[in-house]
């Protein structure tokens, strides 16, 4: 720990680092930043720096507004977007009370809390997201970059100039990509993260966020993670690959089996089933995110896994021949605006219940599930995920499950918050009524 | 005369003295018994020897006695004992410099090696530690490559360390897990995996290729290294 302290102070020094940003995650995954001097990050390595919270969603206590922020140095990097004249580094902070207890209302906590079980347990949690996002001229209005023709690149070349930026940012970050451009939507694309333990990940979400925003900001356009921003296109998933290893192991494998998986696997994959409906109001948690959760955009909608069908909750990959230590799932309901740490907790409490229950996989889903009704789905037992907030944060509200993995004040606060949201759209009167009715009624 | 590689007593070392040793950026070779000591020694000497006598004292003291009984004899020697073996010290006193109780912390340990080099008036280690056009400061934990700082993470710089100090030699992702990282840690084993792809992602296309994977063993950094005779290395 000590030399670690030391690389950060003789680092700063060294670089001449005018500014180092301390970052954390407000309850609803927006990231937070202050920054200190580097006469001060001695004392903050030390002690901590002190911050009002009560500004920060999901913080507010009124009787303990004051909080520390505890840098975590292994987090620590430069900053490579703001230009090398003086360069400017970053920390992820733990949040604690005044009295240096973990502060409840941290996400970064809550996951590492979950982590921590699972690794009681003998289970290191590995994740893998596909981040998909929309790039648009501005953030009044969404539209793609390839409509209109004012600027002075084409739009190829923004398009190529945007990738190449935004990889090499991410990769001088340490956060190395896989890069795959689609044309699901206009202006779409989709940013594969290559798996790291859970924790690392969920940091790394958040810095990708920034780094995909920052980029396009330089170049004059505006990248958002809004799950649906264009009615009738595709919308934005984060579909997320699980393992779990035990050492050296991937517990999900067993090449004894026709799929490939162990009981291990086989129970997390159900836990996630049986679970998904109660978590969805964290990992989709805007009115926006049900606007995406429909039939016909390749996003879920039935709780059912399959090997190939893209529709499925929970997709087995098959892995390459040699490469079993790949053997993961994938769960495909999240979105990118989700705040990562308690996508992560949630996913990873609901395969650990079912690892602990026991719990019976279901046979896996044939193609027809889209053309069953509604009596044939209810009948061979097969569940939809909430189809609205409102549906979403009734069903998380009664869970155990979920509010055991966020802790009470993150349980809470969520359910408090993601109610006003849907009283407050509620109320809105929407474009798509003034359109429909206005004029015939 | 002597080199940069201390010998270091049992083979392995306990874990805590492997990545003490790693981390202050010591090159070290672990024997078994004074016999390998002899054999093992490189021509230009041995730096000098770190004996653990709390596990096997007899071995310990006799690969000091070997060490020393020489025409030149070994020096300096650090010797980690146990706080209840400090009686057997007695009469062996020509057997080592320094010693250091153990469970040692790694703090002191460093202390000691550092005022042992410094009083017999060696330096005991590189500052610097080049590799083709990689540079790294042990001094002010900063690398570069092509002259061009890299900016490391934490872990990402011990690790790059650990490699440039042992090029062209195999090594498995328990071992590096065990000597970098030394310590319990979220990502498990295949945080090995993780740093190296990182590290190259860092290093940038071009020298990526450094840290090179050893099908179904693990990694190795820079060229491979041969052994008489031809045969790798590993």
């Amino acid at each position: 720990m000590e030399r670690q302290l030391d690389y950060v102070l003789r680092t700063v020094e060294e670089r001449g680092v005018r500014f180092v940003r301390l970052w954390f995650t407000d309850v609803l995954g927006q990231l937070k930043s202050f920054a200190i001097t580097p006469a001060e990050l001695e004392t903050a390595l030390d002690e901590g720096m002190t911050f009002d919270g009560s500004a920060i969603q999901g913080y507010s206590r009124v009787q303990e507004a004051d909080m520390l922020a505890m840098p975590d140095a292994s987090t620590f990097e430069i900053v490579p977007w703001r230009g090398d004249d003086a360069p400017a580094a970053r920390m992820f902070s733990d949040i604690c009370t005044l009295s240096g207890e973990p502060f409840d209302g941290d996400p970064r906590y809550v996951l590492k809390r979950n982590l921590d079980r699972a690794r009681e347990k003998g289970f290191t949690f590995y994740a893998a997201p596909e981040m998909e996002f929309f790039y648009f001229r501005s953030s009044e209005e969404p539209i793609p970059l390839d409509k209109g023709g004012y600027f002075d690149l084409t739009q190829l070349d923004m398009v190529s100039e945007l990738r190449k930026q935004t990889i090499v940012t991410l990769e001088a970050m340490g956060i190395p990509v896989e890069y795959s451009f689609h044309e699901n939507a206009p202006s779409q694309h989709e940013i594969d993260l290559r798996y790291t333990d859970a924790l690392t990940m969920a940091d790394n979400v958040m810095t990708f966020r920034l780094v995909v925003k920052e980029v396009a900001q330089d170049l004059g356009v505006y990248a958002t993670f809004m799950p649906k921003p264009i009615s009738g296109a595709f919308g934005s998933g984060m579909h997320t690959h699980l393992s779990l290893f035990e050492g050296d192991v991937n517990a999900f494998h067993d090449p004894g089996d026709e799929y490939g998986l162990s009981k291990v696997g086989k129970c997390f994959i159900a836990g996630l089933l049986h679970h998904a409906r109660e978590m969805t109001a964290i990992t989709n948690q805007w009115v926006n995110s049900y606007k995406r959760l429909v039939v016909g955009y390749e996003a879920p909608v039935y709780l059912c896994w399959a090997r190939n069908n893209r529709s499925a909750l929970v997709r087995v990959p098959l892995p390459k021949k040699g490469k079993e230590s790949s053997t993961r799932v994938e769960f495909r309901s999240p979105d990118p605006a989700c705040n990562p740490y308690l996508a992560f907790s949630v996913m990873l409490a609901a395969g650990l219940k079912g690892i602990e229950e026991g719990y019976d996989l279901p046979p896996e889903a044939t193609n027809n599930i889209y053309e069953m009704t509604a009596e044939e789905r209810a009948a061979e037992g097969i569940g939809a995920l909430p189809q609205s907030l409102k549906e979403a944060i009734d069903v998380m509200e009664s869970s155990e499950l979920v509010a055991e993995a966020l802790g009470e004040h993150v349980f809470d606060y969520v359910i408090r918050n993601k109610r006003e949201e849907w009283e407050d759209f509620k109320t809105y009167v929407t474009p798509y009524e003034i359109d429909k009715y206005l004029g015939v009624l | 005369m002597s080199g940069d590689l201390l010998v270091v007593f049992p083979d392995p070392p306990p874990p805590l003295l492997a990545q003490t040793l790693d981390l202050g950026g010591y090159r070290w070779k672990a024997v078994g018994n004074a016999a390998v000591a002899t054999q093992h020694e490189p021509s230009d000497g041995w730096l000098g020897a770190v004996v653990c006598a709390d596990t096997d004292p007899d071995d310990a003291f006799s690969v000091c006695r070997v060490l020393r009984k020489r025409d030149t004899p070994l020096e300096p020697i650090l010797l980690l004992v146990s706080g209840a073996q400090l009686a057997e010290l007695e009469l062996r006193e020509d057997l080592f410099d320094d010693f250091c109780l153990s469970p040692f912390h790694p703090r002191e340990l460093e202390a000691r090696l550092r005022h042992l080099f410094w009083r017999a008036g060696r330096a005991p280690r590189a500052e610097l530690v080049e590799y083709g056009d990689l540079v790294l400061n042990l001094e002010t934990y900063q690398a570069a490559l092509d002259a061009r700082p890299l900016d490391l993470t934490y872990m990402e710089y011990e690790l790059l360390k650990f490699f440039a100090l042992h090029p062209g030699k195999v090594f498995t992702r328990e071992q590096l897990l065990s000597r970098v990282w030394g310590y319990e840690y979220y990502g498990g084993a295949r945080t090995v995996d993780v740093h190296v792809r990182r590290l190259r992602a860092k290093l940038g296309e071009e020298h990526a290729a450094l840290i090179q994977t050893v099908r179904s063993v693990g990694y190795r950094f820079g060229q491979p290294r041969w052994a008489p005779g031809g045969a790798a290395d590993s």
